[in-house]
């Protein structure tokens, strides 16, 4: 495009590759960004610079951290024997939004997948498996996606735990907090329905 | 506009932009086919869209060769039933993804559908599943041209004391027959033939059979793929029950 400089260029195509945001949401964001020089544009550029220089992955549980292990991971209090085992860190942040939980947490980073070639060694499991050996748990709790992959590799982890002498239970599946029976699809109503408990 | 409507069951599912989906179908009359659903990555959509779930579908695309787009509709549900039966799931993912690897696009297989259909059915609701797919193994293969014939033995034409089968030829061979050979050939469970009562041991003797047929003659002709690992785990579950 001759109409604009090569820089205001470069920044809408990186910006298009965003999650949520296309060339047409880019470009709006671009031009709001360099309107509000002052109040955004800087502001977000050195906020951009410290997260690429400081966040990595916390090397115990995959969170990510600026410090050499994660919160989670450096407080004692949450070494209370359980450790929740979560697909990426967006679950982790949604499980901790929760505030239900309060032990520890492993990130696998992905899910066994024969469609993409995703196998065990893609993803934290042989971490996983050192944990559970060497930090004394006593319960692994499986929270992974209510999906064919989610499933196959909560089965997988509960298989390579089978000799662990730890407890493996995994989260419940079955009607959502607001839900209606009726708008439910019939695979959700049937795990409900197996699921159901004293009343 | 061209558009046809047809029931299928989801093979695969990849994210497709932002929002769509590219959804692989094995269709009753349009054989494997694939569509973007509009809105397939979301939320609303992600229970209906798992491996193995029957929908009814209309295909739309301006020309044949377009990949098109899929309306789709649940029929019913089954990846809940397997979700927390480690073998069956093991099955859905094999049965999904050796149908992903073998068909052809867009060539019916009504008798393979058919029998696919009826075993995703039989998935987590009975036992008497694992024998089903097996003999799933040998439609696919009969379908794909690489039919194996059970009914008599290669060497002496007889049709009784059928223990193996020839993995050259894929004919049955008669223990007497065997002679000193009998340890280069592969196991002919009695299961295959119909025959008493089911053991765990036969149906993984019979997937060893099958499996060698796969390897050797199937994925050569689809390139020299290796077989789906999906394939490779239900094995070794079923094979870890004995």
């Amino acid at each position: 495009m001759g109409d604009r400089p090569r820089e205001i260029e470069t920044l809408i195509e990186m910006m298009a590759r965003l999650p949520g945001l296309g060339p047409r949401s880019a470009r709006r964001a671009v031009l709001h960004l360099v309107r509000k020089r002052a109040v955004l544009l800087v502001p977000l550029a050195e906020a951009l610079r410290r997260v690429g220089e400081t966040v990595h992955e916390c090397p115990r549980c995959g969170n990510l951290t600026t410090a050499e292990f994660c919160e989670i991971c450096s407080d004692d209090k949450r070494a209370n024997g359980e450790l929740c085992v979560v697909e990426d860190v967006a679950d982790l942040w949604a499980m901790e939004r929760g505030g239900a939980f309060t032990g520890r947490y492993h990130v696998l980073g992905g899910t066994l997948s024969a469609l993409d070639s995703v196998g065990p060694e893609e993803l934290r499991i042989p971490v996983l498996v050192a944990r559970v050996r060497d930090e004394g748990i006593a319960e692994v709790i499986l929270a992974l996606n209510a999906t064919v992959d989610g499933q196959t590799t909560a089965h997988y982890i509960a298989e390579e735990l089978a000799g662990a002498g730890v407890a493996i239970t995994s989260l419940a599946q079955g009607v959502p907090i607001g839900g209606e029976l009726d708008y439910l699809d019939d695979g959700t109503i049937s795990a409900a329905l197996k699921a159901r408990k004293g009343f | 506009m061209i558009e046809w409507r047809d029931e299928g069951a989801v093979l695969t599912v990849r994210p497709h932009g932002e929002s769509a989906a590219i959804v692989e179908l094995f269709t009753a009359a349009h054989g494997r086919h694939m569509g973007v659903v509009r809105g397939g990555a979301g939320r609303r959509m992600a229970p209906v869209l798992q491996p193995g779930t029957q929908l009814a579908v209309t295909w739309k695309a301006r020309l044949e060769d377009h990949i098109g787009s899929f309306t789709v509709e649940p029929v019913r549900s089954r990846a809940a039933h397997v979700l927390g039966d480690a073998r069956a799931l093991a099955g859905l993912n094999a049965l999904t993804a050796l149908l992903s690897f073998s068909l052809p696009e867009r060539a019916p297989h009504p008798a393979l559908y058919a029998r696919s259909v009826t075993l995703l059915d039989l998935l987590g609701h009975a036992d008497a599943w694992p024998l089903a797919y097996l003999r799933w193994e040998l439609a696919l293969l009969e379908e794909m041209g690489f039919g194996l014939d059970l009914s008599r033995c290669a060497v002496t034409g007889e049709r009784d004391d059928l223990v193996y089968v020839s993995p050259k030829s894929g004919r049955a061979v008669s223990a007497g027959a065997a002679g000193e050979w009998a340890d280069r050939l592969l196991p002919l469970p009695p299961c295959l033939l119909g025959q008493g009562p089911v053991r765990a041991e036969e149906i993984a003797e019979g997937l060893r059979t099958t499996g060698h047929f796969l390897e050797k003659w199937l994925a050569p002709a689809l390139g020299d793929k290796p077989l789906p690992g999906a394939r490779a785990r239900l094995v070794d579950l079923l094979g870890r029950r004995m």
